[in-house]
């Protein structure tokens, strides 16, 4: 199972599981596969088109999607997948 | 480099001076270098003394605000006799108390647009730490303007990152920046609420340290700066990772077709103005005056708080709590003959629960407390904490 790491941020919306365990094939399935376990993420992580927010980063292993197949990156059995969102400090 | 050190200087920076790679040399680019720091908050305390004690020559220090009490939990800059007095005052006499044969240059003003270009002009380097996206865009784009290495971290609950922006190697290589990081920034609805906020007050320490270590690394020359990296760590589990930050053709500053040759409004560009002029204009309001006028006279009305119940252990003023989140749940709860005041820790969510309210249930008896608990706080009970 590819693993996926949720950052605190998100947690709220994970049951404060920090990580989340998919059989996808590409990181599209993975994301796909957690925001229909937990939909209070998907208006975080993906536009009204359905792409990835460009404030938040997907990476695998150390490499942004981007520079490899953006979505349709494979993953393997033991392929670590990052969300990293952008965060600021404590200033409301 | 002709900079002499004096006896007591030598002395001072002796365990810098007998490493070998360092040595005397690195201490001289230190004491002729210049850093602006941006802030001097949970980041920019750390910063400030490590750069202070280490012997960097010319440090600024920018910040509009005065020192807290709750600065204190994480700005280990600052004392209880600070409380009140403004930031840069009172960090520009600590630092200098710490190392006296450095200059400190204070800019008790907040940075914008307007002044960014000329306070960062002076500088070498400059330590972003910042608290919120307007000014970490600004940061970021007056550095690639004025070409400045930009050490940026930043922080969130248990969240770090670290990076260096815009630094140009030995070779003549030109690294990423934040907006090649992150093009855009979180609209405001999806920026944390401070029902969501908060930082654990050792973090900014290790981020902010982190932070004193790249500018010395930058300057020095010594080690290899986290150019093209982004340091990340999850304090909570302890993991850390490193990842790679690439060049964008599409960044508007320095990519293939720039398209920002000069700064730009940034709190427009994050959104917020558009969400203020909403928010405080969509909902009947209440100041903190009338409310009390309300309970001295023993009017009926009901009150309610919609903040999550660990703030309600902080400080409440008797509201019947229904926070946001579940806001809809309590709507048979609410009162639909009465006034009914709404509040929440300043104004915003309480102003949200009720547009909630009114356009789902038809409430049109609810008004928002103006300013929230933290008026209240201010104007009517000093006794209430102010969070």
């Amino acid at each position: 199972m590819a693993t996926l790491l949720i950052p605190t941020p998100l947690r709220k919306f994970t049951n404060n599981e920090a990580r989340f365990q998919s059989a996808g094939g590409s990181v599209k399935s993975v994301i796909n596969d957690l925001i229909t376990t937990f939909d209070g993420l998907k208006p975080h992580l993906l536009d009204g088109d359905g792409n990835i927010r460009s404030f938040v980063k997907v990476y695998l292993e150390d490499e942004d999607i981007q520079s490899l197949d953006n979505e349709q990156t494979e993953v393997n059995q033991d392929s670590i997948i990052s969300i990293i969102p952008a965060i600021a400090g404590g200033a409301i | 480099m002709s900079t002499d050190f004096s006896k007591a200087e030598l002395e001072r920076y002796s365990r810098h001076l007998i490493i070998p790679e360092f040595n005397i040399e690195g201490q001289r680019k230190l004491k002729n270098a210049k850093v602006l720091v941006i802030g001097s908050g949970g980041l920019g305390s750390p910063l400030l003394l490590y750069l202070a004690a280490a012997g960097v020559g010319t440090l600024g220090i920018v910040d509009f605000d005065v020192v807290d009490e709750s600065n204190l939990q994480r700005q280990v800059l600052f004392s209880v006799e600070d409380v009140g007095k403004p930031k840069v005052e009172a960090a520009a006499k600590r630092i200098q108390s710490l190392n006296p044969h450095i200059t400190v240059n204070t800019y008790n003003t907040q940075f914008t647009s307007q002044n960014a270009k000329e306070i960062v002009a002076d500088y070498d380097i400059v330590a972003d730490g910042t608290d919120n996206f307007p000014t970490r865009y600004l940061v970021n784009d007056v550095c690639v303007l004025l070409d400045k290495v930009n050490v940026y971290g930043s922080i969130f609950r248990f969240d770090g990152q670290v990076s260096v922006f815009n630094f140009v190697d030995e070779k003549g290589n030109r690294g990423p920046n934040y907006r090649d990081l992150f093009p855009s920034p979180p609209p405001p609805g999806l920026v944390p609420s401070c029902a969501e906020g908060g930082v654990i007050g050792v973090l900014p320490g290790i981020i902010g340290s982190l932070q004193a270590n790249e500018v010395i690394k930058v300057i020095s020359g010594v080690g290899e700066p986290l150019s093209g990296r982004l340091f990340l760590l999850d304090a909570a589990t302890f993991e850390t990772r490193t990842m790679k930050v690439k060049r964008s053709a599409s960044n508007p500053l320095n990519g293939e077709n720039p398209s920002i040759t000069e700064l730009i409004d940034y709190e427009q560009f994050c959104g917020l103005k558009v969400t203020e002029k909403q928010e405080s204009l969509d909902v009947k309001e209440i100041d903190v005056h009338a409310l009390r006028s309300l309970k001295d006279n023993e009017e009926s009305f009901q009150l309610i708080d919609v903040r999550e119940p660990y703030e309600y252990a902080i400080a409440n003023i008797a509201g019947e709590l229904m926070p946001l989140n579940s806001i809809e749940d309590f709507a048979a709860r609410i009162d639909r003959t009465k006034k009914v005041v709404v509040h929440c820790r300043s104004g915003v969510r309480s102003a949200k629960a009720i547009k909630k309210l009114e356009d789902g249930f038809g409430f049109d008896n609810l008004y928002n407390l103006t300013g929230g608990i933290r008026a209240w706080a201010k104007e009517i009970d000093e006794e209430v904490a102010l969070y």
